[in-house]
């Protein structure tokens, strides 16, 4: 099992309810985020394009956070997800500086907080509230070592990237271009 | 005989459906709900309602946790406006229940020994004397014609029957002639029928869709995102008319950029491109259409060389863009839009719009105009109304006729002496709507608050408006009440239920409630017969084969279509609400009227040097200014900027992010700043600004300063002759540095 997820940026206009929906489902304090809209725009007026892509957690199979993590608490569960363990995460902040997508945060109460694909939704059989939510069904889910999933059968139809490959991360967010 | 004419019967007869608040009239009869209620809600932590954060209701579940607190609100999966996903605004809309700074109790304004004007904080008791008071004034000096009512949201349906019952016609939302209403003009004039809300517009299946200034994406209403998205998914071309490179033109095949205020010289051209070119679809036009050869001849000059000298869009562009859309056709759509109040021959363009689309023969064809069915649901009991004895429109000294809803803006003029106009509004009611950033020209709306004897404001937050009033009544959110059913029209009719979900937080009560208190203290309680409001829905829903129970259970009901089909059947002999019976690509009715017959391209002001079109939208994150202080949406965006193209923001010297003041052709000066956000995605003669922030009242403790208003630089205001809307995109703003004050300090 490869959880993974895979983000239409031809559909996406950046609308934030991915956000806001992360942050009602997972009590995300207001003023932090576990996703949020990046938009580049390239080219001179008249000729232009712009991206729309909804970032999170990349939640790489070779994850400089879980390696650098002091204490354990940054880890990879069932399916490669990786998540923090609250009660053992330190707040000593390494992991979010060793992230090059940025996706970490210091939640108010001491620990480091971050996407978890919403795991607890994911064992009751729901979708992540993100892909739930998106009025523009952008977003697609599932498990890439099944090739019927969602998320397998688009990355097959479409041309698609991830961010800073170069990191050598092996990231599981997609971007569909 | 005008008055016989079939058009203006329809109108007339819509004016008086308006008056009934909302103005959306029936297709059927009302039916009975036929489905069985199954499966539905039997979480005791969810509970049914319908979205208050904008007009598009889309229906949900309000989820709270052990403790009960409410924690999100997520989409009903059964309901047509947003199938199971709410947009940004809908998801934070638990924001306006934990706002901490809602209004929280009922408040008189009072005069202090210091002579200062402010606020006591009264019981509800209190409250009602005090209005039931002065409403008995006004009705013993001027008459209760004499009163109006300004609404946006559910409370207005109960606002609404008081004034009515009181003997008031004056109801208004500022969702007609600040927005939506030359659109509805233009299409009754043209097909019979208006577009309502939601509109009938079949993007999911179209093959091409064309959107004119409309920035879908950005504007979030919900179902028709969605369908955009659904038609990119199908491979659909989008052509995207806008000055600036919207989100919905970063989507679409083509981008013209065209040069504000001259969309009609490309509409024109296009039909010019669509009719010589035989590219129309000539049995329909043939079958339906009144007035073809009389628009062929007229066309004939607006060659795209033509359009291209007023709208700088190559004549290529625009042939190719014509064929784009006569390749799809009949599954194109020539969107119609929403807010489309902008020149003040706003009309006139829509009646452009309606023209191509009658062309192409979309209107009643899969992938373009579907023909919309609502249920008809009948009112609780109550004795007739009285008949006002005159209203707002005698005011108006006969103009706008075609109108087919009360002018907002009508109603504010009419509440200003004046030695023309026989004005004498005296009292206002001002339900849900922050009416100093809603109508254009704060000066005159504050003009015409001044004239009256009593300005009650229901709400939720303390908007600006709030400011003015003599009694503010804190309304509590659409999460903790009961309200009217959501009646929606659609592909097949719903019905929608909100539920309280918890207690009123503080000292606020639900409108219904309020309108009824009062309505006891005028004698008119017999208006308001219910002794809960769960009887009154039970009893509604039961007349249809419902009931509460059931609707609690379900949130959302949806009904089999009664109106026949969603489209024409080939060839279907079809009866148009017009004089002729036919799509009216000529309008007869604007012609008894005085207007012109075919809409005509009439050059608007220039900016003048060093000045810039002052053009405004939406963010998807944001409802107009009423959103502007919730916290989970201001987490998402907390301030405006302007959007000022690098060339411009080169000759000025300004770097991105700097902050400005605005000041416009009439010398009026932002009253904050504004971050500048360079950018090549807009042209080099124009700024855009997202509307509803700039907020001046200090109890928006997260929305004050924020940004700048463009309400308060809307000081030029472009009428439309045909049906009184306020055209507000003929505004120039150019850049200040420092304010004048700053200057001399």
């Amino acid at each position: 099992m490869r959880y993974a997820m895979a983000i239409d940026t031809k559909k996406c206009v950046g609308c934030s309810d991915c956000v806001v929906a992360c942050q009602t489902e997972n009590d995300v304090p207001i003023g932090y985020c576990r996703d949020w809209i990046v938009e580049i725009t390239d080219g001179t007026y008249p000729q232009l394009e712009t991206e729309i892509r909804s970032e999170r957690c990349n939640h790489c199979d070779n994850a400089p956070c879980v390696r650098c993590c002091p204490t354990g608490a940054s880890h990879y569960e069932a399916g490669g997800i990786v998540t923090v363990t609250h009660n053992k995460c330190i707040g000593c902040g390494a992991c979010i500086v060793s992230c090059p997508y940025d996706a970490r945060y210091s939640h108010p109460e001491g620990y480091v907080d971050k996407c978890t694909f919403c795991l607890h939704r994911i064992k009751k059989g729901q979708q992540p509230a993100c892909v739930e939510v998106c009025p523009t069904k952008c977003m697609y889910f599932g498990d890439l070592d099944d090739p019927n999933s969602d998320v397998s059968n688009v990355l097959k139809k479409r041309k698609h990237k991830t961010l800073i490959p170069e990191a050598g991360t092996k990231p599981h967010v997609y971007y569909l271009i | 005989m005008s008055a016989s004419r079939r058009d203006f019967i329809r109108i007339t007869s819509l004016s008086a459906a308006g008056l009934i608040f909302g103005g959306q009239y029936v297709h059927s009869a009302v039916k009975a709900l036929r489905q069985e209620g199954i499966g539905g809600s039997s979480d005791p932590l969810r509970t049914p309602t319908y979205c208050e954060v904008c007009f598009w209701q889309c229906a949900g579940w309000v989820h709270k946790n052990e403790e009960g607190k409410i924690k999100k609100i997520t989409g009903n999966d059964d309901d047509p406006n947003c199938n199971g996903r709410l947009c940004p605004r809908g998801t934070g809309g638990v924001g306006m229940y934990y706002d901490e700074d809602r209004l929280k109790t009922p408040l008189i304004r009072v005069t202090g020994k210091d002579g200062k004007q402010t606020f006591k904080e009264v019981s509800w008791d209190e409250a009602f004397d005090f209005i039931a008071e002065k409403l008995q004034k006004i009705k013993k000096e001027h008459g209760p014609e004499c009163t109006a009512l300004f609404t946006h949201g559910s409370g207005g349906h109960y606002w609404g029957d008081l004034l009515k019952a009181f003997g008031s016609g004056n109801i208004a939302a500022p969702s007609y002639s600040q927005c939506r209403g030359p659109r509805e003009v233009a299409f009754i004039a043209t097909f019979g029928d208006g577009l309502n809300s939601p509109e009938p517009l079949d993007i999911r299946d179209t093959r091409c869709l064309v959107l004119i200034g409309s920035h879908l994406g950005e504007n979030m209403h919900n179902g028709q995102v969605q369908e955009m998205s659904d038609a990119i998914d199908n491979g659909a071309s989008i052509i995207t008319v806008d000055p600036r490179y919207s989100t919905a033109a970063s989507k679409s095949k083509f981008w013209l950029p065209i040069k504000p205020a001259t969309d009609i010289a490309l509409l024109l051209s296009w039909i010019r491109e669509i009719i010589n070119n035989e590219w129309y679809d000539k049995k329909y036009v043939e079958q339906y259409t009144y007035g073809f050869e009389e628009l062929k001849n007229y066309v004939q000059p607006f060659t795209p060389e033509w359009a291209y000298g007023i709208t700088t869009i190559k004549p290529d562009q625009i042939r190719e863009t014509a064929r784009e859309m006569a390749n799809a056709a009949p599954s194109v759509i020539i969107h119609p839009g929403r807010h489309v109040t902008w020149y003040g021959d706003d009309t006139q363009r829509l009646r452009a719009v309606a023209i191509l689309n009658a062309l192409l023969g979309s209107w009643g064809r899969r992938g373009g105009f579907y023909i919309p069915d609502k249920m008809g649901l009948p009112a609780y009991p109550h004795p007739p109304f009285p008949k006002p004895s005159r209203t707002w429109r005698e005011a108006m000294g006969g103009k706008y006729k075609l109108a087919d809803l009360a002018l907002a803006s009508g109603v504010c003029d009419a509440t200003i002496p004046s030695p023309e106009l026989d004005c004498n509004i005296k009292g206002w009611i001002v339900n849900g709507t922050n009416l100093i950033m809603t109508l254009p020209d704060q000066k005159k709306t504050i003009d015409a608050i001044n004239n009256l004897d009593l300005l009650v404001v229901v709400d939720t937050m303390p908007m600006e408006i709030t400011g003015y009033a003599d009694v503010v009544l804190p309304e509590c959110t659409y999460l903790e009440r009961w309200d009217d059913l959501r009646v929606a029209q659609g592909r097949n009719p719903s019905i929608a239920l909100r539920m309280p979900a918890t207690e009123p937080k503080y000292n606020s009560k639900p409108a219904y409630w309020m309108a009824k208190e009062v309505s006891k203290r005028l004698g008119l309680e017999e208006y308001f017969g219910w002794d809960t409001f769960e009887e009154k829905l039970d009893w509604q829903l039961k007349q249809v084969g419902s009931s509460l129970e059931e609707m609690k259970r379900l949130g959302v009901k949806n009904l089999p279509r009664e109106y026949g089909n969603l489209f024409f059947e080939e060839g279907e002999d079809v009866d148009f609400y017009t004089n002729t019976g036919k799509i009216e690509l000529y309008s007869t009715a604007f012609e008894a009227e005085g207007f012109d017959p075919f809409p005509v391209y009439t050059p608007h002001t220039e900016p003048p040097a060093g000045y810039y079109h002052l053009n405004y939208g939406r963010a998807p994150m944001h409802t107009f200014s009423r959103t502007a202080n919730n916290p989970n949406l201001t987490d998402l965006m907390d301030e405006n900027t302007v959007w000022v193209n690098p060339k411009v923001a080169k000759e000025w010297g300004i770097k991105n992010g700097e902050p400005v003041y605005l000041q416009n052709q009439d010398g009026v000066v932002s009253d904050f700043q504004v971050k500048v956000r360079v950018t090549e995605r807009i042209r080099f003669d124009s700024v855009y600004i997202v509307h509803g922030f700039g907020h001046a009242d200090k109890k928006l403790s997260r929305a004050y300063g924020k940004g700048v208003s463009d309400s308060q630089l809307i000081t030029r205001v472009l009428m439309d002759p045909v049906m009184g809307g306020t055209g507000m995109r003929g505004n120039f703003v150019t850049f200040r540095f420092e304010k004048e004050s700053e200057v001399k300090s």
